[in-house]
């Protein structure tokens, strides 16, 4: 394989350094090549003739964008400039372009001036390339004889103090974008099916929320959680801010609706483990987990009527081996063969096989009639097609033990905010009932320290607010008033952001239910050694004074994170994620819930920190996002294919070899061997275009003759 | 051209769509200001650019080009940015060979999420070029 590569390298240096030397022969083959039809019949120049380099007629249209652009640079001259460039037909500027009355000018032009190619300067072709497409569609001409110069996000607002400078760099990339607006050719975007299945990814509130709306919608949902049980992060809390809503109460019914559905097949204790195909077609292999116990369709499946796990819990009592429940914050002890919770769906056991002694206690305690466990499963890899994907992966807590000055894992008597969400819950280890972990007494002070790891600078938190800390402290104040007579809640606070609706007003409420409030960010705490009560050293900035505060249990609000294996997740749909490691969406403010992967939607707190009322809200819009596709039955695929230029190609398969997508392949046409593009599968990346040696390989929209003439009209285009 | 304007560096930029066109977008909408020296051309994909293109440009008298993509292992076409980058050490090869500094062609990695990062490295490019002057082939075509 080495050797292979080695000399692939080689043959490629001598064959560039070859062309480096004749630089003035590179022109000519460019020219050759632009005459030269495109390969596929249907991708061909429209008529004969009719826009070759010599009588391509192009508009431009330079927008202000109010004083966006036209504050930073001189309109007027890169208007009087456009109109010496080759082929320029007509030149005009508006205040926006993008309004109803700009694109209308573009029409008006192209039909009074017989215009052959549109070039507007105004934004990014990443937010208005569509409106304008339209707007030269609209026109009569091929939405694609359409090229964007960016003269505001990449020009007047990076250059706002170089008039000069802006100016002529707009003028240059007028010039590169009527170049290649000179060479475009009309193309055709690809209809294909869409495959009527979606797919979501953790069974959170949000992905369960976007599973229901999706199988109200009538489409078939596949629901992937790789945990035992649906439900996520908020199955884990007791009461729901700022209506204390039992958090249970609520979520219960959504997820027996969720086992229940027809439309929804649910998948726990899965993993996505391979994504293959694009938008309408996405095939995905998913690996389930060997659970080691059957359900009752797997028995019936294999035969054993009547058969499969009831969830009866005999298994669980006879189960020698015992872990920490890790849903519990391992806080209380679960066996080998367990659930998380009374209320878990489905109501299937698992066994943790990493634990398991394979004793068999379990299998005899099941009895031979629902013969449910089988300690021998094997992971099994199944393959399903979809056609739109939903990411609801959720968080994490982060490890706040990191900030070692708060003890936490050092003092017992120092907790997180979600082992206290067990602990005050009814159904958790301590049946609701607050304790100190060191002794198990109540606790009649308590600290709760808030950014504990969020809004920190330090590099060793997370510089975001984690947007929901302030108000779960303020609920887990109102219970320990409710339900401790005497117990005082003392918050450590930098600000209190209670910005959703009626949050302030519960804000004021817990004030007012007496709970003491300490502006300042805890430096330190120490933990008195005989007593395991807690210091908390801080200081508070309102009546500018350290304090040194005894308290018998400290909360830390800890900075959420993105799950561990977001990365691997993410990669495995192409989908991109900001600094902070949050997934990232396709706008922030107008594409919340999209990618940059056509047909991959995001909900929920993988896409950012949110609460509740905004994880739904995303999943809903997810939900309705992902829909459409399915309901339009068919989608356009932009298109930017590559091409065989057949009589160029040699056949010798290096494309082939580069491809990512198994989208081209050697085929003898003709007595000779050349390359074929299976345009369903290519995706336009270009990698091949890149790199054939013999410049046999037609990117559209991205044609090696465009780019040259890019490159061209940059470099060569001012002087001559 | 007039010769006693004062010298500008011509720098062309190769990025790609999904990452460092975006970046640079970024950078727009938090106005952070970097020099206006480089000239963008957008592709969808740093695995489209062609070692012919590089050495097209510095033919055409450029002082400098810079390709920027996705970090790696984020690219939007999963491997692109390897061969671009595979590409990029063999122009750097054949730049050295014929007395071309091989500062000129830099590839970068820039993120959707990177704007102050693109603006850095956009000074950055501009600042070396500045500091290697004209290309010798502009003096070459004279």
């Amino acid at each position: 394989m080495m050797v292979e590569k080695k000399k692939t390298t080689t043959k490629k240096t001598e064959t560039k350094k070859q062309e480096a030397k004749k630089v003035a022969p590179v022109k000519q083959e460019v020219k050759k090549q632009a005459a030269a039809p495109a390969p596929a019949a249907q991708n061909a120049v429209a008529a004969p003739g009719a826009t070759t380099q010599k009588d391509a007629r192009i508009g431009v249209f330079i927008c202000h964008c109010g004083t966006n652009i036209a504050g930073s640079m001189d309109i007027q001259a890169v208007q009087d400039y456009a109109k010496t460039i080759p082929h320029v037909a007509y030149v005009d500027n508006y205040k926006y372009m993008c309004s109803m009355p700009g694109q209308t000018l573009i029409q008006k032009a192209v039909k009074e001036n017989n215009l052959t190619g549109v070039v507007v300067a105004a934004c990014t072709p990443r937010l208005h390339e569509p409106t304008f497409r339209t707007a030269t569609k609209d026109a009569g001409l091929n939405p694609f004889r359409f090229e964007m110069a960016n003269i505001r996000d990449q020009n007047s607002w990076v250059h706002m103090h170089d008039r000069e400078g802006s100016t002529e760099k707009a003028k240059d990339a007028v010039r590169i974008a009527v170049a290649k607006a000179a060479l475009l050719q009309d193309l055709f975007p690809k209809s294909v099916p869409v495959e009527p299945a979606a797919m979501v990814v953790g069974a959170g509130v949000a992905g369960m929320q976007a599973s229901l709306d999706l199988a109200a919608a009538g489409i078939k949902t596949y629901l992937i959680e790789s945990d035992m049980s649906i439900g996520g992060r908020m199955s884990q809390l007791d009461k729901t801010f700022p209506t204390l809503d039992c958090s249970q109460c609520i979520l219960t019914p959504k997820m027996v609706d969720v086992g229940r559905s027809e439309k929804i097949e649910l998948m726990t204790w899965s993993e996505v483990e391979n994504v293959e195909g694009y938008i309408g077609n996405f095939e995905v292999t998913i690996k389930k987990k060997a659970r080691g116990v059957m359900t009752p369709k797997e028995a019936a499946a294999k035969g054993i009527v009547g058969g499969g796990c009831n969830g009866c819990g005999d298994c669980d009592a006879v189960c020698p081996v015992i872990k920490p429940n890790v849903f519990e914050v391992g806080m209380k002890p679960r066996k080998a063969i367990y659930i998380n919770h009374p209320q878990v769906v489905p109501l299937i056991y698992t066994i943790d096989f990493n634990a398991c002694v394979k004793c068999g206690l379990c299998v005899t305690a099941c009895g031979p009639e629902k013969r449910a466990i089988d300690l021998n499963m094997q992971d099994e890899f199944i393959k399903v097609k979809v056609g739109t994907v939903i990411l609801a992966t959720g968080y994490d807590i982060f490890p706040i033990e990191n900030k070692q000055e708060w003890g936490y894992k050092r003092y017992e008597n120092v907790i997180t905010s979600l082992e206290f969400e067990r602990l005050i819950c009814a159904s958790g280890p301590t049946g609701g009932h607050l304790v100190r972990p060191s002794d198990g007494q109540t606790p009649m002070r308590v600290a709760f320290v808030l950014c504990a790891g969020s809004r920190d600078n330090t590099g060793i938190g997370k510089p975001y607010c984690s947007r929901f800390c302030c108000m779960y402290s303020l609920k887990h104040a109102h219970q320990i008033v409710e339900k401790i007579p005497g117990c005082v809640p003392y918050i450590f606070y930098m600000d209190i952001r209670s910005f959703g609706k009626m949050y302030e007003e519960f804000y004021y409420r817990i004030q007012n239910e007496g709970a003491k409030f300490i502006r300042g960010r805890v430096a330190n705490i120490l933990e008195d050694p005989k007593t395991k009560n807690l210091h908390v050293y801080a200081d508070d900035t309102l009546l500018d004074r350290p304090v040194d505060m005894e308290v018998d249990l400290v909360v830390l609000a800890a900075a959420i994170e993105p799950k561990a294996d977001t990365n691997r997740t993410r990669k495995l749909f192409g989908v991109s994620c900001s600094q902070d490691g949050w997934l990232l969406e396709a706008h922030p403010k107008l594409n919340p819930c999209g990618t940059t992967t056509a047909g991959v939607f995001l909900a929920g707190v993988c896409q950012g920190p949110k609460d509740i009322p905004d994880t739904v809200a995303q999943a809903e819009g997810a939900a309705s996002a992902a829909s459409i596709p399915i309901h339009m039955g068919e989608v356009e695929l932009e298109p930017y294919f590559a091409q065989c230029i057949e009589e160029k190609c040699a056949g010798c398969g290096m494309c082939v070899n580069l491809c990512p997508y198994s989208a081209l392949s050697l085929v003898e046409k003709n007595g000779r061997t050349v390359m074929q593009v299976t345009e369903a599968k290519c995706k336009g990346c270009g990698t091949c275009g890149g790199f054939c040696p013999g410049g046999a390989i037609w990117m559209q929209h991205f044609a090696t003759p465009q780019i040259v003439a890019q490159i061209d009209a940059f470099l060569l285009g001012g002087e001559e | 051209m007039a010769d006693n304007k004062v010298w500008k560096p011509k720098i062309l930029g190769m990025v790609c769509n999904w990452c460092s066109y975006a970046g640079a977008d970024l950078a727009g909408g938090g106005r952070i200001q970097y020099p206006p020296d480089v000239r963008i051309i957008r592709v969808m994909c740093t695995g489209r650019f062609d070692s012919l293109f590089v050495l097209k440009a510095f033919a055409d008298g450029a002082d400098g080009v810079l390709i920027s993509g996705c970090h790696f292992g984020d690219c939007h076409y999963l491997e692109g940015n390897f061969k671009a980058a595979k590409r990029m050490f063999m122009v750097k090869r054949l730049m050295k060979s014929i007395g071309l500094d091989d500062r000129r062609f830099r590839m970068t990695f820039v993120s959707a999420s990177e704007g102050a990062k693109w603006a850095a490295v956009i000074t950055d490019v501009v600042r070396t070029i500045n500091e290697l002057g004209p290309s010798p082939i502009t003096e070459f075509r004279k």
